[in-house]
């Protein structure tokens, strides 16, 4: 057997698994999605429909928020857990990370159990208030849920390149006077900023395209993914639910191809 | 050239190597090499010698019209597990995932060699390349000497037509490659095995090869014995690649070159406009500058313990080096004669 | 000196605070799902009751979760482990579109790629309603995981180098994939192989859309219960979810852990 063909035969299997499963029904999804009764102008829909156009901004804004508040939150607790040895260091960094494999379902339930009817944020705000704070249901409650999900993975992000960082530079800064918020300002960062860019990109397209999280909280905030869902099964609007997801897909695509190129790496968009 | 070698006669006929794009990393080559023979192939890297070697072993297929021929049969297209030859690569390439005596024996294994006589071959190349405690260990555990040897019997033990080794001690330090120079020297006359060995080093090439071949840029600029390629340098670049040189340029009248610092006797030399010959450091010999027919004033004097070496100013168009007797007393700015015994000179075509 | 340690106690703080928002649901819905009456907390008392109780309603769902992860694993390690070398021997541009290609579905959403599955093989009756269905989407999803994590140990080991010098001592290319690639590549497959079964097991997307009423999975079930059941037997349910979930936590740590050790000697 030639080396090629061996090569091929490796190879052979994957194609076929890939193009059965994958761009086959990706392709007829994009023929679909041009099948309803707008033929193609049903994917300018996203835009100008005013519902699935404020769903569309509300899945935005959301997802930037989102993105935003990991990287605060991850690049704080990063820094920390990378940069200083304590007892239970470790503990503490796998279970910060526990939660990178929930699904989406699980994560909805989370954010149950903290903010929901019976939740603990609840009964602590009526121990001090009086009144219960219950908002699993809502914006909020989805806020919450997609930073569950997200903080985990930026922070492991954020470690590794912290851990790269080359301690010589940092020295140097000091040599010349910086102090310690000069030199995160002047040189940590801007070191994190390729982190900051790849993270953060997975972190938006995850939480555009997370449903099990809204599905499980049955949120009344309509992003895209539940819109999805609606005109599929309740409407039976295959065409309509095939052009939005394709529409969803490539903002999520493209959100992580533009951070790949520039820091190399992409992961799932999962949740 | 030992009569009774082991291992296959070789030849190389037409080959030729264009990579796409129109890059030729090898101009057409022919080239012979004996049964038992242990040929260098030495040069510069990127002078084409390890695109040699890959086209001998099969990894590389030479262009069109190019063939390789073992014992006079054509094995070009023959791919390389299928060639019977032994190869020791510059990294060594062992298998991480398996011991000492895993990697010498899987090519037996691979030939379906029974186990018992399998381990007695193993133990036996353990023994050659003297490494026989070694056997279960794992290959991340040994030092740099000692990955070399197991490359070196896992090469062997399947008794190779062609032992191929592409710069084997390269990545060893200076003191450990003097070391296993010789001990590879040894084993190459013990095995008898027709041997091609890649090199940019020319002290290897010297120690190790019945012949070596020079080559730049993709072409083959010298075949020779080591004191051929040494004593008569086909050209400037083989004079100037093996060893140190001094290249003099001048006119010739007759036997006689023409110098800044006066006369040079060549022979052979005929009477031409410039002509170029190359002198090595050590034939030249410090006189009294009275009476000498060369000359030349010391321009720097360094003490290298086991010699001088001096670089002489004024003697021929730019400064020569002379290595001298490490007793020798001479100042800097001395003025000195030079002497050349006859024959010492080589006439280069340029 | 009061002044630099100020903002590392406020990080230090930050970061517990963080650490207690991840973890303390967690341990919440495990002892939810051990109490007697949720409401009134622990001292109701402890009880395995709903564990059982979820045993019975979904037993069968769990089962099937972690057949399908098997399967999953199985797909993913005769199609992924060989493809995963193709790709690293044969480089280039060919090699880099394949592999954006399969590593498409990381970046759109399950949703989509659920959507075009039902569209395309909807009408395959025989085929839409067993567990193949959601198994050919588990692979499709898993399967870059695989691929990656195996490339990128083939990556690191000189592969081109142990490839001539094995097919030097006469080693066919079939033979050189078992006795150097395959061994060589350990690491990297079970690597890959753990995170193939931790997504399989966890996998919603794709599953609530391709699944039926015959084909439901752990975390279909676990949508369900937390849908429709009362608290205790969805944290009762979610319970089992980390007991399945957390020795493959652990020995994917131990994994990097001993990789990260071995390359620093």
């Amino acid at each position: 057997m030639s080396s090629r063909m061996f090569v091929a035969l490796c190879l052979a299997p994957l194609l076929i698994v890939a193009a059965a499963f994958f761009v086959l029904p990706l392709a007829r999804l994009v023929v679909v999605g041009a099948s309803g009764p707008d033929g193609a102008a049903a994917y300018l829909a996203i835009l100008t429909e005013p519902r699935y156009r404020e769903s569309l901004v509300a899945t935005v804004i959301l997802a930037v928020a989102t993105t935003v508040a990991t990287l605060i939150t991850a690049t704080i607790v990063g820094l920390f857990v990378q940069r200083h040895d304590f007892p239970g260091r470790s503990v503490l960094v796998a279970l910060l990370t526990f939660p990178l494999a929930l699904p989406g379902v699980v994560v909805g339930f989370m954010i149950i159990l903290l903010a929901g009817r019976q939740g603990l944020i609840g009964e602590v705000a009526r121990a001090l208030t009086g009144q219960r704070l219950v908002f699993a249901y809502a914006a909020g409650g989805l806020f919450l849920g997609y930073l569950y999900f997200s903080i985990p993975r930026v922070i492991l992000t954020i470690m590794a390149s912290v851990e790269k960082l080359d301690p010589q530079v940092e020295e140097a800064a000091r040599a010349l006077g910086a102090g310690a918020w000069a030199v995160h300002r002047d040189v940590i960062l801007p070191a994190l900023v390729p982190a900051f860019i790849a993270s953060g990109a997975i972190c938006f397209a995850t939480a555009m395209g997370a449903f099990g999280t809204a599905f499980t909280l049955a949120t009344r905030t309509d992003v895209l993914p539940m819109v999805i869902y609606t005109e599929f099964t309740l409407n039976a609007n295959f065409a309509m639910a095939a052009a939005l997801s394709v529409g969803l897909g490539i903002v999520t695509w493209a959100a992580l191809a533009v951070s790949r190129s520039a820091a190399g790496t992409s992961v799932a968009a999962a949740g | 050239m030992t009569a009774n070698g082991k291992g296959v006669s070789l030849r190389l006929e037409n080959c030729a190597k264009t990579y796409p794009g129109g890059i030729q990393v090898l101009s057409p080559m022919t080239l012979e090499i004996a049964r038992g023979e242990t040929v260098v192939l030495l040069g510069p890297s990127g002078c084409g010698k390890t695109t040699t070697l890959r086209i001998i072993a099969g990894l590389i297929q030479p262009d069109h019209g190019g063939r390789v021929l073992f014992d006079g049969v054509d094995v070009t297209s023959v791919p390389i597990e299928k060639r019977n030859v032994g190869m020791v690569f510059q990294s060594y390439a062992l298998f991480p995932n398996m011991t000492v005596a895993g990697n010498i024996g899987y090519g037996l294994k691979i030939r379906h060699v029974p186990k018992a006589e399998r381990r007695k071959r193993v133990d036996a190349m353990m023994q050659l390349v003297g490494i026989d405690t070694l056997h279960d260990r794992r290959v991340d555990q040994l030092s740099g000497g000692q990955r070399q040897r197991v490359a070196l019997a896992r090469a062997v033990a399947c008794q190779p037509r062609v032992l191929l080794l592409d710069e084997p001690l390269t990545a060893l330090d200076a003191s450990l490659r003097d070391r296993l120079r010789t001990d590879l020297n040894q084993l190459f006359r013990s095995l008898g095995i027709t041997t091609i060995y890649v090199t940019h080093d020319q002290g290897e090439a010297m120690a190790l090869g019945d012949r070596i071949v020079v080559m730049t840029k993709g072409t083959i600029a010298q075949v020779g014995t080591p004191d051929e390629i040494y004593f008569r340098p086909a050209n400037r670049f083989v004079a100037e690649f093996i060893g140190a040189a001094n290249i003099l340029e001048g006119p010739l009248q007759s036997e006689v070159m023409l110098l800044p610092g006066g006369q040079l006797h060549i022979d052979g030399g005929r009477t031409g406009d410039t002509a170029v010959a190359m002198v090595r450091p050590e034939a030249i010999g410090i006189v009294s500058p009275d009476g000498a027919s060369w000359t030349g004033r010391i321009q720097t004097k360094i003490f290298l313990g086991d010699r001088l070496r001096l670089t002489v100013a004024e003697a021929a168009t730019s400064a020569i080096v002379v290595d001298a007797s490490n007793r020798l007393v001479v100042q800097v700015g001395d003025r000195v004669g030079l002497t050349v015994p006859n024959g010492s000179v080589r006439l280069l075509t340029s | 000196m009061i002044a630099a340690r100020l903002p590392v106690a406020l990080q230090a703080a930050f970061t517990v605070l963080v650490t207690a928002f991840l973890i303390v649901p967690a341990v919440m819905s495990m002892l939810a799902g051990v109490t007697v009456q949720y409401s009134r907390g622990l001292s109701s008392g402890l009880t395995l009751e709903w564990v059982v109780e979820v045993w019975t309603l979904y037993s069968d769902t769990i089962l099937r979760s972690v057949l399908i992860a098997l399967a999953t694993l199985g797909c993913t390690l005769t199609i992924g482990v060989p493809a995963a070398y193709g790709l690293q021997v044969t480089g280039g541009r060919i090699a880099r579109v394949i592999e954006e290609i399969i590593t498409l579905p990381l970046a759109i959403p399950g949703l989509a790629i659920a959507l075009g599955m039902i569209i395309t093989y909807g009408g395959v009756g025989s085929f839409r309603q067993s567990s193949l269905f959601i198994l050919a989407g588990h692979v499709v999803f898993t399967m870059p995981f695989m691929i990656r994590s195996v490339m990128a140990v083939l990556g690191v080991i000189d592969l081109d180098t142990l490839d001539e010098s094995a097919a030097s001592l006469g080693a066919s290319r079939w033979q050189r994939f078992i006795d150097v690639v395959v061994p060589n590549a350990i690491p990297g497959i079970l690597a890959g192989s753990l995170t193939v079964v931790t997504l399989s097991l966890g996998e919603f997307n794709l599953t609530w859309m391709l699944h039926t009423p015959l084909t439901k999975t752990l975390p279909v079930g676990l949508a369900d219960s937390y849908a429709s059941m009362r608290l205790e037997i969805a944290s009762a349910y979610t319970l089992i979810f980390f007991v399945l979930l957390v020795p493959l936590l652990a020995a994917m740590q131990f994994a990097a852990r001993n990789r990260a050790t071995r390359g620093r000697q």
